[in-house]
C-alpha cells in the first residue's frame, strides 16, 4: 500500500515530523517497507526550451537541439520528435533519469555520431496521457518562467509503502492509516468533507440482485450521472495516481481509483450507454465467456458472482470489469457502482479464473459494509466536478442489513494475555478512536465493531488491538522458568544425534539437499516404492518425492567429482516418502564414498574403496550406537541399485524381519546412467525406523563387569570349503560349539587357487580359547580342537586343510 | 698395597681409553676373572699377618668397587654409544606428512538445530517432529486459516494431489497441532524441522528449516513470550546483550501476533548482532489463537501461551556468516567443508555451544 504523506495529511491534522509518523506506523503493525523521497526519481525532469534545432547531418528526421535547461551552458539533445522547434517550452530528462512509462534509464549515448545528453520527452513517455507524437508542448504563459525547475511539482512529497498484513482491509485506504495513527497520538482525524451535491431525478437503470444460494453480492449501490464530458485528469489527480507508481487513464477511471485508494472503496463505472436495459447480479453459467478490461476473454464456470445485463455478462462482481460496457473518452452517460461483495465467493472465483486486480484483493480482504453511499458520493462529487453532469439519486440495493457486530470484552483479559495494566479509561479512549462504539458495563465493555474492521470477531482481537496501539515496548520481558516437563529428546531423537554424528566421525561430510529430487534419477533408486509426484513442482527435474536419499546423493557426488574432486564421502539423514499421507515416510542415513583410499600416499599404497570399506562404517556406526556385534547378522540381499555380488544387508537379529542396514558397491549400471566417472563407488544406507530401541539402559548394562585371569589359549584353523559357504556361517559353527570356552574367532585369511579344488576356497581361523573356571591343560585343549574340526566339517561339509 | 694401588691405576688408566664391548670384557677377566689381579689378591688375604689384614681387606675392597664401578659406568657409555650410533642411522624425515586421516564434517544446518535443543532444553523445553507431508487441515484449517483466508496466499504450497488435501508442509506449525491433540497441558516444546514453499531465489529456497516453538500453561503471558525470546537470542547470538524490537504483526494462528527484530551493524563487511541502530527480522510469534487452542480440545478460558516460529537456517547465515540460502542445499564439498563443524563438537549448555 503506497501513499505519500501530503495525502495521508489530508485525513490526518498533525504536527508530527515524517519520521516520527513512520516510526509510529511500524509501531502499530503497519509495517513500513520503504519510506522514500518521490523527487528522486522525478526531480530529474525539468522544464527546457529548446534555444535551437538544426538538422541532424547524418539523419534526415534527426533533430539537433540545444537545450536550455537553467544552466550556464545549453545541453544537446538528439530528438526525433517532429514539433522539436526552436523556441519550444518542453520537458527535459537528464542522462540517470528513470523514465516512468518503461522504466528505462537514460546515459549519455552517441546517436547516428552525434552525442546526446538526455532526452526530450511525450507525455506518453511521463505517463501523462497516451499522447506518443511528439514531445511535449507546454504553455508559455504559465512556464517561461520555470526554465530549470522541476516539473513534477513533487518536492516536498515522499512516498510511504506499507505492508499491510491480509487481517487489515481497512489500511489500504490512506484513511484507514490515518485512523490508526490518530488513535496512536500522531494527530487527529479529519472529517471527511462532502460538498452537498445535487441528486437529481432517480437511477433509471433497473438493478436486482437475484436470490439464489451462493450469491456473491448483499449490496449493490448505484447511481448514474448523465451528460459528462470524460477527459484527461487535472494534474493534481494525475500526480496522486503517478505518485503511487499507476497510470493516468481518464478522469472517470481515475477518479474511481482514487477514491479506492483514499478509502478503501472499490468503485466501477460503466458506459451506461452500453448497458442493455438493466442490471441483473446473479450468478453465472458455465460456459458463459466475456471480455476483461485487461482484454482477456474469460470462460466462467457455475455459480460466479456476475454483474449482467439483458445480453450477458458486463463484469465479475469485485474482481474485473468487461470491455463492452467500459467507459470511453467519448462516454457520455456513466452508471457509477458502489458494492459489497462476499470475500469467500471473490476468492474463490479469482482463484479459480486466475485474476489479480486492485478491486479482487480488496474484497477478498473485506471492503466496509457501510461504504457503499461514501464512495458513491465522493466519486459523485468528483466526476461533477471535472466533467460535468447530473447526478441521479442513489439506487441502493441490498440482500443483508449488515448490521454492526458486537463483542462484550472484559477488561481484566487484556492484563491475563499482555502481563501489563492499562487503566479502563485508556482502553476506551483508544477504541473510540479507533471507531469502535463502547458503553462500559463495570468489568465489561459492550464494543460495537466498526465495519471496516472485519478481522475482529472475539475478546482476544480487542486485546490485540489495545496493546499494539499502547504498544508493545511496553511488554514486561519476564525471566524464564527452567521447569522441565519432559526429557529434552526421547529415544529416536537422541539416535539421531547419535549415529549423524557417528557417521561424520568416519570422515563423511554431512548434507542436506531436498526432500524432492527429479524423478528420472529417483526411478534408478525406488525400487517397489510408489513414485510421489509434486503437482506443482518448482521445476520438471524436481518433480517428486525422494524415495532414497542415494538420488540426490549420487546426483550430487557427480557435480563435486566435475568440480575436480575424487575421494568424497558423503552422507545425508532425512527423510525419505513411501507414500504420499503424512507419516508415509522414513528417516534414513544415506553415505556415499567415492575413489581411493591412501591416493598419492608417500607411505602407504592406495586401493579403491570396496564393499569392506562401507561395511565397516555400518557396523561401527551400529556397534557405536549401542547395538551387539555378535548378534548382527548378514545377508546378500539388496537392492537392485547395488552390485548384486558385492553388496548385502545387516540384520540386528538373524530373527528381524526388517534390516537395518544396506551396503555395498554400486551397480555399474547406475555409474553408466547418471555419467559418474570414478574408481569405484561404494555406499550405505542405515533405516533409523527399523532400529528397535536398546532395552538395556548403560546405566544398567555397566554392572556386569566380568572377566577370566586364566590362561587363554589361541589355535589356527584352515578349512578348505564349498566356495558358497559363508564365512559367517563358520562362524556362527564355531561359536556355538561352546560358548563357555570360544571366546573369539578372527578370520585370517581367504586363499583360493593352487592346490585348492576349482569350486573351494581356503578359509583360515583363529580362534581364542579360555575358561573363566581354570587354566586349561592340554588335553582339554586337544579335545576342544577336535570338537571344533568335527562339527566343522559335519555341519558345513568342509575339510580341515593339513 | 703399592701392589693393589698400581693395579688401580693402571687399570683406571685403561679403562679410560676408548673400549668396546670385547676390550672391556678383556680387562674384567683380568681384575676378576679366576686368576684375575683381584681375585688373586683376595687370595693373598690369608697370608697376611692379622695386623694388616684388617687393612688391606678394606682397602683391596674398595679398590675392587671402584673398578667395578668404573666397569659397570663404562660398560653403559659403550652401550649408549653403540645404540646412538645405531639409532643415527635409523632417524626418518619426520616432517614427512603423517598417515591419512579423513575428517567428518556436520553441515551448519544440523549444528544449528542441536545449538538450538540446547538453549530450549536450558529453560525445560523438549524436542517433538511432525511429518513432511501434511493435509491441508493440520497445515492450515486447524491452525485458523481456513480455505477463503488470504493468509494461504503468503505461502505458496507444494501439493501432492490436485483436490489441494495432501502438501508439504509450509510451516512447523502443524507440530503444535499434532502434539496439543496427542496430550495434554501444559506443553513446552520446540519443533525444528524441513518445511516447503515454492519460492526459489537469493534468500528463497524452495525447502528450508523451521524451528517452531509453544509454551502453554495457565498463565503464561506475553512477557513470558518476550522473556524467553530474549533468552534465547542472547544465547545463541552468544552476545551478553541484545537489542530486540516486537513489532504487532498478523498470523492467523496467533493473536496478538508480533515480528521480532533485532538490532545490528556493519563492522568491516561483517554483521554485528546486538549493537548498531538496523533492524532484522528474525522471527514470527505471538499468543497462541483461542481458536486453535478449541480446535486441539483445550479449553483457551483455563490454558494460554505463546508460540513462535524461526527459520533455522537464516539463524545459521547470521550467526556464522554464510551469505547465500541457496548454497545450504547444493551439496558443494568444498563449502560443506568449510561451514562444517567437527562432529566431535556437540553443543551443549556446559561445554558452551561453539568454539
Amino acid at each position: 500500500m503506497k501513499f505519500t504523506i501530503g495525502w495521508l495529511k489530508e485525513h490526518l491534522d498533525t504536527q508530527k515530523k515524517d519520521n516520527e509518523i513512520i516510526e509510529k506506523l511500524t509501531n502499530i503493525g503497519l509495517e513500513v517497507e520503504s519510506f522514500e523521497n518521490l523527487s528522486s526519481s522525478l526531480d530529474s525532469f525539468k522544464v527546457a526550451k529548446i534555444i535551437n534545432a538544426e538538422q541532424h547531418p547524418n539523419a534526415d528526421r534527426l533533430r539537433i537541439c540545444d537545450v536550455d535547461i537553467g544552466l550556464d551552458n545549453t545541453v544537446k539533445v538528439v530528438c526525433g520528435a517532429p514539433n522539436a522547434k526552436k523556441d519550444l517550452l518542453t520537458i527535459y530528462a537528464g542522462p540517470g533519469s528513470i523514465i516512468p512509462k518503461n522504466n528505462m534509464k537514460l546515459s549519455v549515448s552517441k546517436i547516428r555520431g552525434v552525442t546526446s545528453y538526455g532526452m526530450l520527452c511525450s507525455e506518453s513517455e511521463l505517463n501523462l496521457s497516451n499522447e506518443s507524437e511528439g514531445i511535449t508542448e507546454l504553455p508559455t504563459g504559465k512556464y517561461s518562467d520555470k526554465i530549470g525547475k522541476n516539473f513534477f511539482n513533487s518536492k516536498t512529497e515522499k512516498v510511504v509503502d506499507l505492508s499491510i498484513t491480509p487481517n487489515r482491509p481497512d489500511c489500504l485506504g490512506v484513511r484507514g492509516i490515518a485512523r490508526d495513527l490518530a488513535a496512536a497520538g500522531v494527530g487527529k482525524l479529519k472529517k471527511i468533507s462532502l460538498k452537498n451535491i445535487k441528486n437529481n431525478g432517480s437511477q433509471k437503470i433497473k438493478v436486482s440482485i437475484t436470490k439464489v444460494k451462493n450469491q456473491g453480492c448483499t449490496v449493490f449501490g448505484s447511481c448514474l450521472i448523465e451528460g459528462v464530458t470524460n477527459k484527461e485528469s487535472p494534474k493534481w489527480l494525475k500526480e496522486k495516481i503517478i505518485s503511487l507508481g499507476q497510470k493516468p487513464i481518464s478522469a472517470i477511471v481515475d477518479i474511481t481509483n482514487y477514491v479506492m485508494l483514499d478509502l478503501n472503496r472499490p468503485l466501477h463505472a460503466y458506459d451506461a450507454d452500453k448497458i442493455d436495459k438493466e442490471i441483473i447480479v446473479r450468478n453465472s453459467k458455465k460456459g458463459e465467456t466475456f471480455e476483461a478490461l485487461d482484454n482477456k476473454e474469460y470462460k466462467l464456470g457455475d455459480d460466479m458472482c456476475v454483474i449482467s445485463d439483458k445480453s450477458g455478462v458486463l463484469g465479475l462482481g469485485g474482481i474485473i470489469g468487461g470491455t463492452r460496457s467500459g467507459t470511453e473518452m467519448n462516454t457520455k452517460n456513466i452508471l457509477l457502482e458502489s458494492a459489497y461483495f462476499i470475500p469467500r465467493s471473490i476468492r474463490k472465483t479469482s482463484k479459480l479464473l486466475n485474476i489479480d486486480t486492485d478491486a479482487k484483493f480488496r474484497f477478498e480482504r473485506g471492503i466496509d459494509t457501510q461504504s457503499i453511499e461514501l464512495g458513491l458520493s465522493k466519486a459523485a462529487e468528483l466526476i461533477s466536478e471535472i466533467c460535468g453532469g447530473k447526478i441521479s439519486n442513489f439506487d441502493i440495493q441490498k440482500t443483508d442489513k449488515h448490521e454492526k457486530n458486537k463483542i462484550k470484552f472484559n477488561v481484566s483479559l487484556f492484563e491475563k494475555i499482555t502481563g501489563f495494566k492499562v487503566n479502563d479509561n485508556e482502553i476506551i479512549k483508544i477504541l473510540t478512536d479507533l471507531g469502535f462504539e463502547v458503553s462500559k458495563k463495570k468489568l465489561e465493555l459492550d464494543l460495537k465493531i466498526p465495519t471496516w474492521r472485519p478481522d475482529i470477531t472475539q475478546p482476544i482481537d480487542i486485546v490485540e488491538e489495545i496493546v499494539r496501539i499502547k504498544g508493545y515496548e511496553n511488554i514486561e520481558t519476564l525471566q524464564p522458568e527452567k521447569t522441565k516437563i519432559k526429557d529434552t529428546l526421547n529415544t529416536q531423537q537422541k539416535l539421531f544425534h547419535f549415529l549423524q554424528r557417528s557417521v561424520a566421525s568416519k570422515g563423511y561430510f554431512e548434507t542436506v539437499t531436498w526432500s524432492f529430487t527429479d524423478s528420472k534419477i529417483n526411478k534408478m533408486f525406488k525400487e517397489n516404492l510408489k513414485e510421489i509426484k509434486i503437482v506443482n513442482p518448482i521445476s520438471s527435474d524436481l518433480d517428486v518425492l525422494r524415495n532414497s536419499i542415494f538420488t540426490n546423493l549420487t546426483f550430487y557426488l557427480k557435480k563435486n567429482l566435475d568440480r575436480g574432486f575424487k575421494d568424497i564421502s558423503l552422507f545425508e539423514i532425512g527423510p525419505i516418502f513411501k507414500g504420499s499421507k503424512p507419516g508415509e515416510q522414513l528417516t534414513v542415513i544415506g553415505a556415499i564414498k567415492s575413489g581411493k583410499i591412501s591416493r598419492l600416499n608417500w607411505n602407504e599404497k592406495d586401493r579403491i574403496v570396496d564393499v569392506f570399506d562401507v561395511k565397516k562404517d555400518v557396523i561401527q556406526t551400529l556397534v557405536e550406537a549401542g547395538y551387539d556385534r555378535q548378534s548382527f547378522f548378514v545377508r546378500d540381499k539388496s537392492p537392485s541399485y547395488y552390485h548384486p555380488g558385492k553388496s548385502g544387508s545387516v540384520y540386528l537379529d538373524k530373527d528381524e524381519i526388517d534390516p537395518v542396514a544396506y551396503f555395498g558397491e554400486m551397480h555399474p549400471n547406475i555409474l553408466k546412467k547418471l555419467d559418474i566417472k570414478t574408481e569405484g563407488l561404494v555406499g550405505f544406507e542405515i533405516y533409523m525406523d527399523y532400529l528397535r530401541e536398546n532395552k538395556t539402559k548403560l546405566k544398567d548394562l555397566k554392572t556386569n563387569f566380568e572377566y577370566s585371569d586364566y590362561q587363554k589359549s589361541e589355535r589356527d584353523f584352515a578349512f578348505v570349503v564349498d566356495k558358497s559357504v559363508k564365512a559367517q556361517d563358520l562362524i556362527e559353527i564355531i561359536s556355538t560349539i561352546d560358548k563357555n570356552l570360544i571366546r573369539s574367532i578372527k578370520i585370517f585369511d581367504i586363499y583360493e587357487g593352487e592346490n585348492i579344488p576349482q569350486d573351494k576356497k581356503s578359509i583360515a581361523l583363529n580362534v581364542t580359547i579360555q575358561s573363566s573356571e581354570k587354566t586349561l591343560e592340554e588335553s582339554d585343549l586337544e579335545k576342544i580342537n577336535k570338537l571344533i574340526i568335527s562339527t566343522v566339517e559335519t555341519k558345513s561339509g568342509a575339510k580341515i586343510r593339513s | 698395597m703399592s701392589d693393589i694401588k698400581k693395579i688401580k691405576d693402571d687399570y683406571l688408566n685403561k679403562l679410560n681409553n676408548d673400549l668396546n664391548v670385547e676390550s672391556l670384557n678383556q680387562i674384567k677377566t683380568e681384575l676378576f676373572g679366576k686368576n684375575g689381579k683381584i681375585s688373586n689378591s683376595f687370595k693373598k688375604l690369608g697370608l697376611l699377618p692379622t695386623d694388616e689384614r684388617k687393612k688391606f681387606a678394606s682397602d683391596l675392597n674398595s679398590i675392587k668397587n671402584e673398578l667395578q664401578d668404573k666397569i659397570d659406568s663404562k660398560l653403559q657409555e659403550i652401550e649408549t654409544k653403540e645404540i646412538n650410533s645405531k639409532l643415527e642411522n635409523e632417524k626418518v624425515d619426520v616432517t614427512l606428512p603423517e598417515r591419512e586421516f579423513s575428517r567428518g564434517k556436520i553441515h551448519p544446518v544440523s549444528q544449528v538445530i542441536d545449538e538450538i535443543s540446547s538453549i530450549f532444553s536450558e529453560i525445560g523445553f523438549s524436542v517433538e517432529e511432525g511429518p513432511d507431508i501434511e493435509n491441508e487441515h493440520y497445515n492450515f484449517t486447524a491452525l485458523n486459516t481456513p480455505d477463503n483466508h488470504p493468509a494461504r496466499d503468503m505461502h505458496d504450497t507444494f501439493y501432492l494431489d490436485n483436490n489441494k488435501e495432501l502438501l508439504l508442509r509450509t510451516h512447523t506449525s502443524p507440530v503444535q497441532v499434532r502434539t496439543m491433540l496427542n496430550g495434554k497441558p501444559p506443553f513446552k516444546i520446540i519443533a525444528p524441522g524441513r518445511t516447503y514453499r515454492s519460492d526459489s531465489d537469493q534468500t528463497h529456497s524452495p525447502m528450508f528449516h523451521q524451528v517452531e516453538g509453544l509454551h502453554i500453561d495457565k498463565d503464561i503471558n506475553m512477557g513470558h513470550l518476550k522473556g524467553c525470546l530474549n533468552y534465547f537470542i542472547k544465547s545463541f547470538f552468544e552476545v551478553d546483550k541484545i537489542k530486540m524490537r516486537f513489532r504487532p504483526s498478523h498470523f492467523p494462528f496467533t493473536e496478538p501476533s508480533a515480528e521480532v527484530d533485532i538490532g545490528y551493524e556493519i563492522k568491516d563487511g561483517k554483521i554485528v548482532i546486538g549493537e548498531g541502530d538496523k533492524w532484522l527480522e528474525i522471527l514470527g510469534c505471538g499468543m497462541v489463537h483461542p481458536n486453535v487452542l478449541k480446535n486441539v480440545k483445550v479449553n483457551p478460558d483455563n490454558y494460554q501461551g505463546y508460540a513462535f516460529g524461526i527459520g533455522i537456517d537464516r539463524l545459521g547465515m547470521l550467526k556464522y556468516g554464510i551469505n547465500d540460502l541457496r548454497a545450504f542445499f547444493e551439496t558443494d564439498y568444498r563449502w560443506l567443508n568449510h561451514f562444517g563443524f567437527d562432529p566431535l563438537d556437540v553443543p551443549s549448555n556446559y561445554r558452551g555451544l561453539s568454539r
